[in-house]
């Protein structure tokens, strides 16, 4: 498992890859496809984030400070952008989680998806992992 | 015929690249673009004839108040009110019919009906819950049928010597559904109460004759006519308006201040508080003027034309599902694709240069009656043209297969 500046880094590398947004976005739309769902058990009015468009649902495991993410989207693109993000922030420790700085989201192009125009939920959900994170990091 | 590139040359925002394709701009029933000029309004009257209104003696307060007060004729004539007093200015359409709703707190009680319909946008549904809330009266509301129409013989069941007031829209900012106002009105004051139309979505395409409709009060917003942000119009009969008390309190809306007692302005201004949004009323009616140029049922004819044209096309989608299909429709059309998310429509036709509604439209309770999370709703203006249709069906027949 990389840290979250290595694999952030990572994803800067394969986005530059894309020659248009039209291969950016089939590869979003293939992570969001390919994203493993939230289990069903899970997927619970409690874990839901809002947005004006699109619904996510996140869920969240700790394991000795570890945490595990899983999430659901309702709309394909917010479920691909929710794989990118859960692949940067899971199975990380609570403190890296709290303090990381998202420097890719800006780097890949996708700062449109997570404005506060776009309604889609995601904002709510990058400031959910980071409070979930926060409330474990000094236990 | 109408020359729509000539139009559309009056409108220098639609002449650009978005994501390095031409702009197709199909959310015109959030809000509408600007003809130069309307800017050409905004711009003369800031370099020109900026003042505070309805003050001064001196030349600018003077001018500027005129040029106020001539909007304010304009939109009497272009509902056809019977005085210029009746027309009060405000914000918008919500902000019109809050000051309605905040109006009639102190005047109902409980054992009081309002009277809502399901197809109501969140602006005409909150702020009477609001009012019941105060006031203790009790919130109604008519269902819709499946087709998207109002269900009329609900209505007249609900209809009882209770209701005090109804408030329905003229015409569904998601489903495109005209409603029969001129039933809704006569059907409410055989009761002997008062009905509130919100006209949002009708003055950019329909002639409302609030006299002839014989309507209390009449909402709609100047930015979805081609006219400025921040302005709205409530019109209101002169005797309920001289009923309703104040909405807000400040300058403008006083005849006589001190710490005993305060009286109130005469109509319009009794409802006018505060320095208004001055250059945008009077660029209003310039948007007027520019409706009326053209002539509503020019405009309507080319709107009716493109909605008929977007349904065919739409139709060579497979899995199209229209939401909405009321008898008499205006100049939107809002739909599914089986299987696709409407965010994910959205998403696609904006990388690709086409601005489209996706949600659920402020409208919770129709998305609700139709169990979707929301539709994608194309809606028109009369600078869009039938080529703009056709790259909007390539782009989702695009989008359809990217997602598939």
């Amino acid at each position: 498992m990389g840290t979250i500046v290595a694999i952030q880094a990572e994803l800067v590398e394969e986005f530059d890859m894309f020659e248009d947004w039209m291969e950016k976005y089939e590869y979003i739309i293939d992570l969001g496809k390919s994203l493993p769902m939230i289990d069903d058990k899970h997927k619970i009015e409690d874990n839901l984030i809002k947005g004006c468009q699109s619904r996510v649902w996140l869920h969240a495991d700790n394991d000795n400070g570890i945490i595990t993410y899983t999430a659901d989207s309702d709309a394909i693109i917010t479920k691909g952008i929710v794989a990118i993000l859960i692949r940067v922030l899971s199975k990380q420790k609570a403190a890296e989680i709290a303090k990381a700085d998202l420097v890719f989201i800006d780097k890949i192009g996708l700062k449109e998806q997570l404005s506060q125009t776009r309604a889609n939920g995601l904002l709510s959900m990058v400031k959910e992992m980071k409070l979930y994170a926060l409330a474990l990091k000094d236990r | 015929m109408i020359d729509v590139g000539k139009i559309r040359a009056q409108f220098p925002l639609l002449h650009q690249k978005v994501n390095g394709e031409n702009l197709v701009y199909f959310d015109n029933g959030a809000s509408t673009q600007k003809p130069q000029v309307v800017i050409d309004a905004i711009a003369q009257y800031y370099s020109n004839d900026n003042a505070n209104i309805h003050r001064g003696v001196h030349y600018l307060s003077q001018k500027a108040t005129d040029k106020f007060e001539e909007t304010r004729d304009t939109v009497q004539a272009f509902i056809n009110a019977n005085k210029s007093c009746e027309i009060i200015f405000t914000k918008g359409t919500t902000d019109s019919i809050n000051l309605v709703a905040n109006g009639y707190r102190s005047m109902l009680n409980k054992g009081d009906d309002i009277i809502i319909s399901e197809m109501e946008h969140h602006s005409n549904i909150v702020p009477w819950q609001m009012c019941c809330e105060v006031s203790g009266a009790t919130l109604k509301v008519i269902p819709i049928l499946d087709n998207g129409d109002l269900d009329m013989d609900a209505f007249e069941n609900l209809l009882s010597e209770k209701t005090k007031l109804v408030a329905v829209t003229h015409i569904s900012n998601a489903l495109g559904t005209i409603n029969p106002v001129e039933k809704l009105i006569a059907l409410t004051h055989k009761v002997g109460a008062k009905i509130l139309i919100d006209g949002a979505q009708a003055t950019p395409h329909t002639l409302v004759d609030v006299q002839g409709l014989d309507v209390d009060f009449y909402c709609f917003s100047a930015h979805k006519m081609y006219g400025p942000t921040g302005v709205g119009v409530l019109y209101g009969k002169e005797a309920l308006l001289n009923e309703l008390p104040p909405y807000q309190g400040g300058g403008e809306m006083i005849k006589e201040v001190s710490f005993e007692k305060t009286t109130y302005a005469d109509l319009p201004h009794k409802f006018e508080a505060g320095t208004p949004n001055i250059a945008g009323v009077i660029a209003f009616k310039a948007a007027m003027d520019f409706i009326t140029d053209l002539g509503i049922s020019t405009i309507a004819k080319h709107e009716d034309t493109l909605v008929q044209y977007a349904t065919k096309q739409l139709l060579t989608i497979s899995g199209m599902q229209f939401i909405g299909e009321a008898k008499k429709r205006a100049a939107l059309v809002s739909f599914n694709i089986e299987g696709l998310h409407p965010y994910d429509i959205g998403v696609l036709l904006d990388k690709m240069g086409i601005a489209i509604r996706t949600g659920h439209h402020c409208a919770q309770p129709i998305m609700e009656h139709y169990k979707v999370s929301g539709t994608a709703r194309m809606s028109f203006a009369i600078y869009n043209t039938k080529e703009e249709i056709d790259s909007c069906i390539t782009a989702i027949k695009k989008a359809q297969t990217m997602l598939a």
